[in-house]
């Protein structure tokens, strides 16, 4: 069947300054209607104000929001087909569980009030509870009501702000998966602001990666994992390794790149910059260490010596930092296949991943951008 | 030791360590039940004893002795219901133009002004600041205020408000008001307090959930204030209901008389403390009548 294919939200150019500070940098964002999208941002960034200026709670400085193909720009909040889950929840205290979820299909002067009522506390497994106060109620419940709130008005965008930020890592686990659950349930599109990477990437079918007011990557979060575009997102979503080097030549698809003596080969399609001084990176888990007498298996980048300065056994897998001169300290996983940790402290080892696993970043900015905002929000 | 003891037996169940707490907590009331006592409960003792006495037979005026003379209960209330009832209505028009006037300017300081902590801090003085001179002071100015000389009155002549003879002064308008003025901080402050914990995203939340500003007021803001709104009520309410300076200085003597003056007239003047006494009951009882039937209705237990 050939769909129409408006999309649930679009911004153009939206900007959003707080007197001298600029939140939101003429930010231009298209969302596809149906899609569990993550605004993913350290705290500061500008995420919750795009929320907030999709909602109607905050007017942009300029630029314009449609919602659904209709622009909404000078609409106020109770005009736009918006729902909010607040981080707070904002449960109004006075009224039933019932009469929370009641509340906006009052207000539009819905019929059936009280099925369409139950069947959104159904879905979130607290039919049960409709007669009690919010206040008689657990975070995670609290959590519940305030989605059933929200999604029993069939919303055109579902916008979560940090829906599950003041719940135990355990329950957060949990709601991530029901919340993922739900939205394929009721194929609503939900825009869900967080900075928690983790949690971005287990539900979200596309991430923005947003700082500073602007976004920095869009795409899905396997391809946003695996070829960052800028440092901050190579940093900000998981951990990365970055070596400043030189292009030096280009050998058929891969680029030769000299990165503290030794010379590593990156794919084009994988290198935002094909000339000059680039960052190179690849994520700790695909790095091996090689102690001495091994060697690499083919098409394998090499670098180092280096000596392991620290060794932290946590189960699944051993976390080894490698100290290697000229270059630093790398990160590396290595997954516990055999039993414990193989290298000691103080080893000399060498360090290997497969070429394709390499990416090239821009070389003209901070390696460590994006690294110490990670786990910084409580 | 033994609170020790209540300490350490706590682990095996809370019973012990409450009772330990409560025991000594128990002490910090005495000095309010001391003065409770002595200036609350004998004095309405007094009151209750003095409403059934008596004159002494052959005696003096203001002489009493004691007995249990009901009929001072119905003489006190044929006599004077007209200013009982009186005392009521303008006590409740007083509530009402307070909760009118004093509700905006509770929800401005606490909402509109919200985060600005020093201008919050300055509208609250200037709502507590008539508290700085005397009642009473307060009361007669506003009798210069409304004199037939005065600028109000001519300018309500002047926009055929009041007739070319008409006067504020000794009618029930200006005992109304008298009250209302009076009795504003009272309204404000609670209505100020409930509302300086609202949320403002309950407001968001309901601008949210398609509310307009004028419905989230109605079915969120204005049940989240009711508990201040019932503790100023009961603050204007029950203290206008008994005053008599308002009815003494700006009223008439006659059609503005509340019982807070007649209570007055025949404490003071006529020296009739059974009658007195008796009225003095009956607008207590009848206060506590009233509050126990409002509090009840407006429901609002379980926000408090």
């Amino acid at each position: 069947m050939p769909e129409v294919t408006t999309p649930a939200l679009e911004l153009m150019s939206v900007t959003k300054s707080f007197g001298s500070f600029l939140a939101v940098d003429d930010l231009d964002l298209t969302i596809p209607a149906g899609s569990f999208f993550a605004l993913l941002g350290p705290s500061g960034c500008g995420k919750t104000t795009t929320l907030r200026m999709v909602a109607g709670l905050e007017q942009p400085t300029s630029g314009t929001v449609c919602i659904g193909g209709r622009d909404v720009t000078g609409d106020r909040a109770h005009r736009r087909p918006v729902n909010t889950v607040f981080q707070s929840y904002a449960l109004f205290p006075h009224l039933t569980i019932a009469d929370n979820v009641a509340f906006g299909l009052r207000r539009r002067r819905q019929h059936d009030v009280d099925a369409k009522v139950k069947e959104a506390l159904d879905l979130v497994e607290l039919g049960h509870l409709g007669e009690r106060k919010p206040t008689q109620l657990s975070g995670g419940q609290a959590q519940r009501v305030a989605l059933a709130r929200a999604i029993v008005n069939r919303p055109e965008l579902l916008l979560l702000d940090e829906p599950l930020g003041a719940l135990d890592l355990k329950l957060r686990r949990q709601m991530q998966l029901e919340l993922k659950r739900i939205q394929t349930e009721v194929g609503l599109t939900f825009v869900h602001v967080t900075h928690d990477q983790e949690e971005a990437m287990t539900m979200a079918d596309t991430v923005a990666v947003m700082n500073k007011g602007k976004i920095e990557q869009m795409g899905p979060p396997e391809e946003l994992y695996s070829r960052p575009h800028t440092a901050f997102v190579a940093n900000f979503l998981g951990q990365s390794n970055l070596a400043p080097g030189q292009v030096v030549g280009r050998e058929g698809d891969l680029l030769l790149v000299t990165v503290g003596g030794a010379t590593v080969k990156v794919p084009v399609d994988r290198a935002v910059a094909t000339t000059g001084s680039v960052l190179v990176g690849v994520r700790p888990e695909k790095i091996g260490l090689l102690i001495e007498g091994q060697e690499p298996s083919p098409n394998h980048n090499v670098v180092g010596p280096g000596i392991v300065t620290d060794v932290s056994f946590t189960g699944v897998s051993t976390q080894y930092q490698v100290e290697v001169e000229h270059l630093g300290t790398f990160g590396v996983f290595s997954q516990n296949l055999l039993g414990g940790a193989t290298v000691t402290l103080g080893t000399k080892v060498r360090l290997a991943w497969s070429q394709e696993f390499t990416f090239g970043l821009d070389g003209d900015q901070d390696a460590a951008e994006g690294a110490a905002d990670l786990d910084a929000e409580p | 030791m033994s609170l020790l003891a209540g300490l350490g037996a706590g682990g095996g169940g809370p019973a012990p360590k409450e009772r330990a707490r409560g025991a000594g907590h128990r002490w910090l009331l005495a000095p309010g039940l001391v003065y409770l006592t002595v200036f609350f409960i004998v004095p309405v003792g007094a009151l209750l004893a003095t409403s059934l006495y008596v004159p002494v037979p052959g005696g003096e005026l203001g002489q009493y002795q004691p007995a249990l003379h009901w009929q001072n209960y119905v003489d006190a209330l044929s006599q004077f219901w007209p200013q009982l009832v009186r005392s009521f209505v303008f006590a409740a028009i007083a509530t009402l133009a307070c909760l009118a006037i004093g509700y905006p300017m509770a929800y401005v300081i606490a909402v509109r002004a919200r985060g600005r902590s020093l201008l919050q801090g300055l509208l609250l003085v200037l709502v507590i600041a008539p508290f700085f001179t005397s009642f009473i002071l307060r009361t007669i100015a506003w009798k210069q205020i409304l004199a037939d000389e005065g600028p109000v009155v001519a300018a309500l002549r002047f926009v055929h408000l009041l007739p070319p003879d008409g006067r504020l002064t000794a009618t029930a308008f200006a005992v109304v008001c008298g009250l209302t003025y009076n009795f504003l901080p009272f309204m404000v402050l609670p209505v100020y307090a409930s509302l300086e914990r609202l949320d403002p995203r309950m407001l968001e939340a309901g601008a949210d959930l398609y509310a307009s500003p004028v419905t989230t007021f109605r079915t969120v803001t204005w049940p989240l204030s009711l508990p201040g709104v019932v503790g100023g009520t009961l603050l204007v309410f029950i203290p206008a209901a008994g005053d008599y300076v308002n009815s003494s200085l700006l009223g008439n003597n006659t059609n503005t008389a509340m019982i807070g003056q007649v209570i007055d007239a025949r404490f003071f003047k006529v020296l009739d403390y059974p009658t007195a006494s008796a009225l003095s009951v009956v607008l207590m009882a009848a206060i506590l009548l009233l509050v126990a039937g409002y509090v009840r209705r407006a429901g609002t237990e379980d926000l408090l």
